[in-house]
Parts: structure tokens; sequence; C-alpha cells
């Protein structure tokens, strides 16, 4: 029966399975690929903004690769300050959201049912509503003339406002608040599959309950803080809309320098080289995300069938 | 025993939604205040509320976006959903592992990557072909479709997961062929699924500033896009106002199918 359903015939099962393999063929694979091409490609005038890099001329084709780009990522002071504070600022916010977001999935996970959905619904809200709008929010709050810093002074506590607008603690504020629902979500969503038996034994047999809570809790769920930990630092490592709203101009990160190649400067070889390295970097957190990923659905299918 | 300490819960999660919740609060509240100053109070007025109304560049990209955004969920919805289910039903076959790659790639790459990759294609297939000529709904539209269609097919393959087999199975034994099983047993049990996979693909597309950067335009200024040239450089009291206007629509929406859900998990 299961053959029936999974297999069909053998040339239906390319159509069934074709299409959306196509669109993303051709939308997200094929695009990349021309990213990488045109990250070897050398700056020139007119459109397209660069050169081709096999050139038929003379019946001999003549391939040239330019490794401008690269060259002057992997040497210029500037651009390394900038690869290292990305990936830090991702990490600290990761770290943060971890240290947030665990309590807040544990608690949701093992309220009572009727009240979890409630708690749940206050996590998915955010999510839906628009991140520009809220990280916008913040602006009013962390001016030097803004709320937080009224509070302060009013209730006596600070006399000169706090310079947090434009810098970067303001950016690791804005980048946990935005992803922290991305790593309540599917940690939550393992915790509450957690098996409450296991935890029972593991009292009964005398564990205290942190010791319960490091041996069985934290190895059980950490499938959904690997999930949480990549959707938070691997978006983050790019994040353009957030360093832009609450950071200063010093605040360095790759998803704003690339922005400024492609648009500012219109230099779209390098800007294609920072996408590659960008994606080389994130080339281990995102194989991790997908074998975790792809772990996961197996176990799902094995419970399944 | 296994019970979690009360207080240290509730505390724990007061903190946390407070956290999640006071900005967007002081934000709503601040969009009936009479100063354009998001400082200080001085007064209660619907000014802001009004000017908005007022603001055509503002509205005629709110036109265009609200287009952008069904025609993208409608797409997606339709694609992600076959994702899905291939996912969910179709077993391990060659090349799974780049297909699950594939499909999940966009809900994790930054959205600058899949901006200035889509829009130097869009570029090189116009210098080969003459077409798109210029960038506008369409190129925007493939954007779109590209994220959400991954967010899509995680909403729906977990939903047909945790569905019965038995019913599918027991058409098939009667007859139907596979394609009609979909349309007759499975589509109907997942429609709560599709619904709600419509909206989130169309409150993303009708939030995404990055990919509508690169993919937009002359004369293409999507609502985000409008609103980002506003706020980069500080506040904008009519944005206020716009945004306690989206979240409380888009709130509401939300608690409302929730509800509706769970009544019918009670019932």
């Amino acid at each position: 029966m299961k053959k029936i359903l999974s297999s069909g015939l053998p040339g239906r099962r390319w159509l069934s399975i074709g299409p959306p393999f196509l669109w993303l063929a051709l939308f997200l694979l094929l695009p990349f690929l021309l990213v990488l091409k045109i990250s070897f490609a050398e700056l020139k005038f007119g459109i397209p903004p660069y050169t081709p890099l096999a050139e038929l001329k003379d019946q001999t084709v003549t391939l040239a690769l330019s490794l401008r780009g690269y060259a002057l990522l992997f040497t210029d002071s500037l651009y390394i300050a900038t690869y290292l504070n990305s990936v830090k600022m991702a990490a600290v916010t990761t770290l943060c959201c971890a240290l947030i977001g665990y309590p807040m999935a544990y608690y949701i996970a093992r309220s009572h049912p009727s009240v979890r959905n409630l708690l749940l619904l206050g996590v998915i809200l955010p999510f839906w509503t628009s991140l520009l709008l809220r990280v916008y929010a913040w602006v009013g709050i962390l001016r030097n003339d803004g709320l937080l810093n009224n509070l302060l002074q009013w209730l006596g506590l600070i006399s000169e406002p706090l310079e947090i607008y434009r810098t970067d603690l303001a950016v690791y504020i804005g980048l946990v608040y935005a992803y922290l629902p991305f790593f309540v979500l599917p940690l939550y969503a393992t915790l509450v599959k957690l098996d409450i038996r296991l935890l029972e034994a593991a009292y009964d047999l005398g564990a205290r309950p942190w010791r319960a809570f490091f041996s069985v809790t934290l190895p059980l769920s950490m499938p959904g803080v690997i999930a949480g930990a990549m959707l938070v630092f691997i978006p983050s490592v790019g994040e353009y809309v957030i360093p832009e709203m609450l950071g200063g101009a010093n605040t360095l990160m790759m998803g704003r320098v690339m922005w400024t190649e492609f648009f500012n400067n219109a230099d779209w070889p390098m800007a294609a080289a920072v996408t590659c390295v960008m994606v080389m970097m994130l080339l281990v957190p995102l194989v991790i995300f997908q074998y975790n990923q792809i772990r996961q659905l197996e176990q799902q299918r094995g419970k399944t069938q | 025993m296994t019970r979690p300490h009360p207080v240290l819960r509730a505390t724990v999660l007061a903190l946390g939604y407070a956290f999640l919740y006071i900005p967007i609060l002081c934000l709503m509240a601040f969009s009936f205040n009479d100063s354009s100053m998001m400082t200080s109070w001085t007064g209660f007025s619907l000014k802001w509320y009004v000017e908005l109304f007022n603001d055509q560049a503002l509205l005629s990209a709110a036109r265009l976006s609200l287009l952008i955004a069904a025609l993208t969920a409608t797409a997606a919805v339709a694609i992600g959903t076959w994702a899905g289910y291939v996912l969910a039903r179709m077993g391990r076959f060659r090349g799974f592992a780049l297909y699950i790659g594939m499909v999940s790639a966009p809900l994790v790459m930054p959205e600058v990557v899949l901006g200035i990759s889509l829009l130097l294609m869009f570029v090189e297939i116009s210098q080969l072909f003459g077409w798109p000529s210029g960038n506008g709904i369409f190129t925007i539209w493939v954007g779109h479709v590209t994220l959400c269609m991954a967010y899509v097919a995680v909403i729906i393959q977990s939903r047909i997961r945790e569905l019965d087999r038995s019913l599918e199975e027991a058409a098939l034994d009667l007859g139907a062929t596979p394609l009609k099983v979909f349309f007759v047993i499975t589509l109907p049990l997942i429609l709560p699924a599709l619904m709600a996979a419509w909206l989130l693909a169309f409150t993303l597309s009708l939030d995404d500033v990055v990919i509508a950067s690169f993919l937009s335009g002359p004369g293409y200024t999507t609502l985000p896009l409008e609103v980002f040239s506003r706020v980069r450089l500080g506040l904008k009291p009519e944005i206020n106002a716009l945004a306690t206007l989206f979240m409380l629509t888009v709130g509401i929406f939300v608690v409302v199918a929730n509800r509706m859900q769970w009544r019918k998990g009670q019932a």
C-alpha cells in the first residue's frame, strides 16, 4: 500500500516531484551560480556593469577570472573586521536569544494546555506583524530624548541620557528582539513533545531538579535548540535593516557592506564577491541546519509509519 | 516534583512577554500623541491618522504591496504545498537531500543573498532575451514566492504528517487515482493549514524590504520600501499610525483564527 502511495509510476513520479524542484533550481540555485560567476568578473562601465568571463574573439576563447574582489576581501582590514564583527554580533545575539528563549519555551511547554495555547499565540503574534515596524518601535525608545532615557531620568537613576541609539548595543537589542520568536518556536515544538515520564523517572532515581534538567531535558531538546540557534544565527550575519535603522555609522555588518557596494558604489563584482564570502562562511551552519532538519524529518517519519 | 516552580515561571514569562510587547504598545500609544516628537505626551489627537489617509504616496504604495502580496501568497501556497507534500509523503528519492536543502534554504538565507542573486539573474536574462524589460511587479513576485514557498512547505509538510493515513489508503483501495485522492481527501483535510500558510505568505510579502529593494524598478515602490526610506533617518509619526493600524488588523485576525481553530480542537 505504502508503495503505491509513495511511488506511483516511475515517469509520473518525476512529474509529481518536479515542478517545485524546477522553480527552486531556476530561481534559487541558478541565480546563486550567477553570483559566483560575477564575483570573478571585472568592473566596467555599461550595462551590465561587469565584464564577461569568457569571450570568443578570432576563434579563440579567452577566459578571464578576476580575483580583484577576493584579493581585496581577504587583505583589506576593514573587510576582515566586518566579517569578524558580523559573526560576533550574530553569535552574541544567538546566545542572548537562547538565554531568554529557552526558559520561555520551557515554561510555555510545561504550562496547562489551555494557558499554553494563549502563551504560544503571544510568541507567534510578533512573528506575524511587520519586522520593519517592530524595529522602528525601538527608535522611539532608545533615542537620547526617547522613552527609556526619559523614564530613567524621571526615576533619578541617571542624570545624563544614555547613548544607546546608533550604537552596537542598539543593534544587539534589535536583533534579539526581532529573532527571539524564531528561537522559541522550534524549541517549544521539541519541548512540548518531551515525554514527562522520563523526567519522573529521573526524579524517582533521586536526581535533583538541575541534574534532571541537564541530563534529561536539555539533551532531548537539542534538535530544537540547534534549529532555533541556526534560525537566529544565519540570517543575523547578513542582516541589513536592523543595523541600518539602529546602528551607528561604524557598526560593521556584512549585509550593510554588500548593500553599499551594490547600491552606493555600483560595484557589482565586489558585491557578488562579498555575497559569496558570506555564503561560504555560512556553509557550516547551513549544513548543520539542514542535517538537523533531515534528521528530525526522518525521526518523525519513523514514528508515523 | 516535576512541576516547574510557579514564581520562577511567572517571572520568566512576564519578563519575556514584556520584552516582546512593550515596544509595540509604546509605538501604538504614541500614534495618538499630539506632538510630532515621540518623546513626551502632549495630548490625545487623531491627526496622524488623518495625515496618513491623505498621504497619496503611502496609499498607492500600499495598493501595490497588497496586490503583490495577494499574487505571492496564492502562488507560494500552490508551489509550497506541492513541495511540502513531496517532503511528507514521497519517501526518499535520489536528490532528496538537495531537495530539502533547497526548500528550506530561503528560511535562513540572509535576504540580501536572495535579492542580489535574483537581480543579477534578471539582468542576465534581459541581456540575452530582452525580457523582462524592467523590474517591477513580476520580478518582486518571483523573489517573494521563492521566499514564501519555503515557509508554506514547512507548515504544510508538518500538517500532512499529522494526518491519519488510513483515509487516503482507503480511497486508494476503493480505486481512486493518487491525484484524485489528493484533491478529494488530503486537500480538504489540510484546508485550515492552507489558509494559515496563505496568510503567512501574504504578511511576509507585505513586510519585505530587502528583496523588494533589489527587485523593484522605478515607479514600483512597495509599502515597506516607502516606509523604510522615511524611517531610516528617524521618527515619523504618520508611520506610527500606519504601524498601529497594521498591527491591530493582523493581531485581531490571528487571534480570531486561533480561537476558531482551538475551539474546533476542543469539540
